[in-house]
C-alpha cells in the first residue's frame, strides 16, 4: 500500500518517523536495537546478510542497511535514534552519519554547525507554501479587532 | 503539603554527557557550553529541592519500538543509568521517590491523564545530562530523589503542547495534595532547535528558540497552540521534543519570575537552551516551616545575583 501523503511530507529533507513508518520499519529498528549487545554486534559483523535474515526485512530495507544508506533507512521506517546504533557499531561518530545523510564531508558539516547550523530560510517547504514562522497560523481574531473599533 | 517551587528547562544533548565523562569540559568548545550552567549549579545548591521531577525522553534505551508509551512515570525506588552503546554513563544510580510517584500517578490518572506506570526502568542521557548540568558530577549519590517522567517524542505524534501543559497542571495539583512538606523542582528537557535526521540535518533556528523562551516565561498559553508541523518545520524534526518543556511550565504558576537564561549554538548538532523559572512567593511567610523559609530566602538572594549578572 502506498504511503498516504501527509502535511509534514512538505518539509524538505525530512522523513518524519510516524506511526506508519514505525509499523513499516519495525524490523530495521529492532535490528538496530539488537546491536546494543556485543555478541550480536560480532555476529552481524561476521556475516551481515545472514544476520539480517532474522528480522523479517523487505529486500529494499536489507539493501539499505547493507549499503549503509542512512536516508533510505529513514524513508523505509528506520528511526535515527535506532540507526545511530548501526553507525556506532561501525565505529562512526554521530557527525559522520550526519555528514552522510546531508551529502557533505564531516569537516564541512562540523564547520556548518560551528557557524550556527543550517538556516531554516529556504528549508521550510518543498512546495513553497509554508510561510516563515507560525504567524500565518495565529491570525488576529476578528472579534477582538472589531471590539477595538 | 508538597509544593513545586521552580522549573528548569535544559537541553539534554548526549555529547554534553560524553564531554563530562571524558574530562573535556575545559576545551574551549565545551567551556562555552558549561560556563552557561555555573550560576545554575549555584542556584540549585541554594534551592536544595527535596525531590525533583525530570521530564525527558528515552532514546531507544529503555524503550525500543516494542512499546511506545506516551507518558511513562517512573515509580521505582531506583533507576540505573542505561548502557547506550559505550557502557553506562559513570553517574550515580538515580534514586526515585516511589511513594510520591505513586501518589502523582493515581492523582493524574483520575484527572484523565492515562499515563503508564514504570516500576523498572533504566535512564539514559535524556535524564542524566540535565542532572549533571544542574547538580554537577557527584560521585556517589545525587543530592535528591528524582521522579522520571518519560515522554514519547521519538515516534510521531508526540502529545500536543497543550496536552503537555495540562499534564503539568495536573502534576502540580497532585503534588499539592501530598501531605508531606516537600519543596520540589521540575525539569523540562530536550531541544532546543535541532534536526539530526535526513538531508536537512543540522537545522538550527535561533529566532524560533528565543521566541520560545520568551513565551515560556511570559505567555506559555501561546506556546500551547503551536501545532506539531510548526515545531518540525521551524525547529527541526527532532526539535519537536520542546513540547516537554510545556509540562514543566504547566506545573508552575501562571506568573513566574525568570531568574536565569542561557543559550548557545551548537553543542554537537543542537542549539542549547536553558532557563530557570521560579514561582512567585506570595504568602511565603504564612505557615512555612522555618527551615524552608531560610532555604527559599537563600535561593532568592542567588536569583537576584543571577539576574544582575545576566
Amino acid at each position: 500500500m502506498a504511503r498516504k501523503e501527509q502535511e509534514y511530507d512538505d518539509i524538505p529533507g525530512t522523513f518524519v518517523f510516524d506511526a506508519e513508518r514505525s509499523r513499516e520499519g519495525y524490523g530495521i529498528n529492532m535490528f538496530c536495537m539488537s546491536l546494543m549487545k556485543d555478541e550480536n554486534r560480532k555476529a552481524f559483523k561476521a556475516n551481515e546478510a545472514e544476520y539480517l535474515k532474522k528480522f523479517n526485512l523487505t529486500p529494499a530495507q536489507t539493501e539499505a542497511i547493507l549499503k549503509r544508506d542512512y536516508n533510505r533507512m529513514l524513508e523505509l521506517g528506520g528511526n535515527i535514534y535506532f540507526t545511530a546504533k548501526l553507525g556506532a557499531t561501525d565505529g562512526h561518530s554521530f557527525q559522520h552519519l550526519a555528514a552522510v545523510m546531508t551529502g557533505s564531508s564531516q569537516q564541512d558539516y562540523a564547520a556548518m554547525m560551528l557557524a550556527g547550523g543550517r538556516s531554516v530560510e529556504g528549508n521550510r517547504s518543498r512546495s513553497g507554501k509554508a510561510k516563515p514562522g507560525s504567524k500565518s497560523k495565529s491570525k488576529p481574531k476578528s472579534k477582538s479587532s472589531a471590539k477595538r473599533k | 503539603m508538597a509544593k513545586i517551587i521552580a522549573g528548569v528547562g535544559s537541553s539534554h544533548v548526549p555529547a554534553i554527557g560524553a564531554a563530562l565523562d571524558n574530562g573535556r569540559t575545559e576545551e574551549p568548545y565545551w567551556k562555552r557550553v558549561f560556563s552557561g550552567f555555573e550560576k545554575s549549579k549555584q542556584w540549585m545548591r541554594e534551592t536544595k529541592p527535596d525531590v525533583a521531577i525530570v521530564v525527558y525522553n528515552d532514546h531507544a534505551s529503555a524503550f525500543s519500538v516494542d512499546l511506545i508509551p506516551t507518558f511513562a512515570l517512573g515509580c521505582a525506588a531506583e533507576f540505573p543509568p542505561a548502557d547506550e552503546g559505550w557502557g553506562p554513563r559513570p553517574v550515580p544510580v538515580v534514586k526515585g521517590h516511589p511513594a510520591l510517584a505513586a501518589h502523582i500517578a493515581q492523582s493524574v490518572i483520575l484527572d484523565e491523564f492515562d499515563l503508564t506506570i514504570v516500576n523498572k526502568m533504566e535512564v539514559d542521557h535524556g535524564l542524566t545530562v540535565p542532572m549533571n548540568l544542574l547538580f554537577g558530577q557527584p560521585k556517589d549519590a545525587w543530592p535528591c530523589p528524582v521522579i522520571p517522567l518519560a515522554v514519547n517524542v521519538v515516534m510521531y505524534p508526540p502529545p500536543t503542547g497543550h496536552r503537555c501543559y495540562m499534564l503539568g497542571k495536573a502534576i502540580r495539583k497532585a503534588v499539592e495534595s501530598y501531605p508531606e512538606d516537600l519543596e520540589m523542582v521540575i525539569f523540562g528537557t530536550g531541544g532546543l532547535s535541532h534536526q539530526i535526521s535526513g538531508p536537512r540535518a543540522g537545522l538550527i533556528n535561533s529566532k524560533w528558540d528565543k521566541a520560545f523562551l520568551d513565551n515560556l516565561s511570559k505567555d506559555p498559553k501561546k506556546l500551547t497552540r503551536i501545532p506539531h508541523i510548526d515545531y518540525m518545520r521551524e525547529a527541526g524534526a527532532e526539535g519537536i521534543e520542546m513540547v516537554m518543556w510545556l509540562i514543566m511550565r504547566g506545573a508552575l504558576e501562571d506568573q513566574v519570575d525568570e531568574v536565569y537564561r542561557f543559550y548557545t549554538v551548537p553543542a554537537s548538532n543542537t542549539a542549547v537552551g536553558h532557563i530557570i523559572l521560579e514561582n512567585r512567593r506570595r504568602g511565603a511567610g504564612k505557615a512555612k516551616r522555618p527551615a524552608a523559609k531560610t532555604k527559599r530566602a537563600a535561593a532568592r538572594n542567588t536569583s537576584q545575583a543571577v539576574r544582575r549578572g545576566k
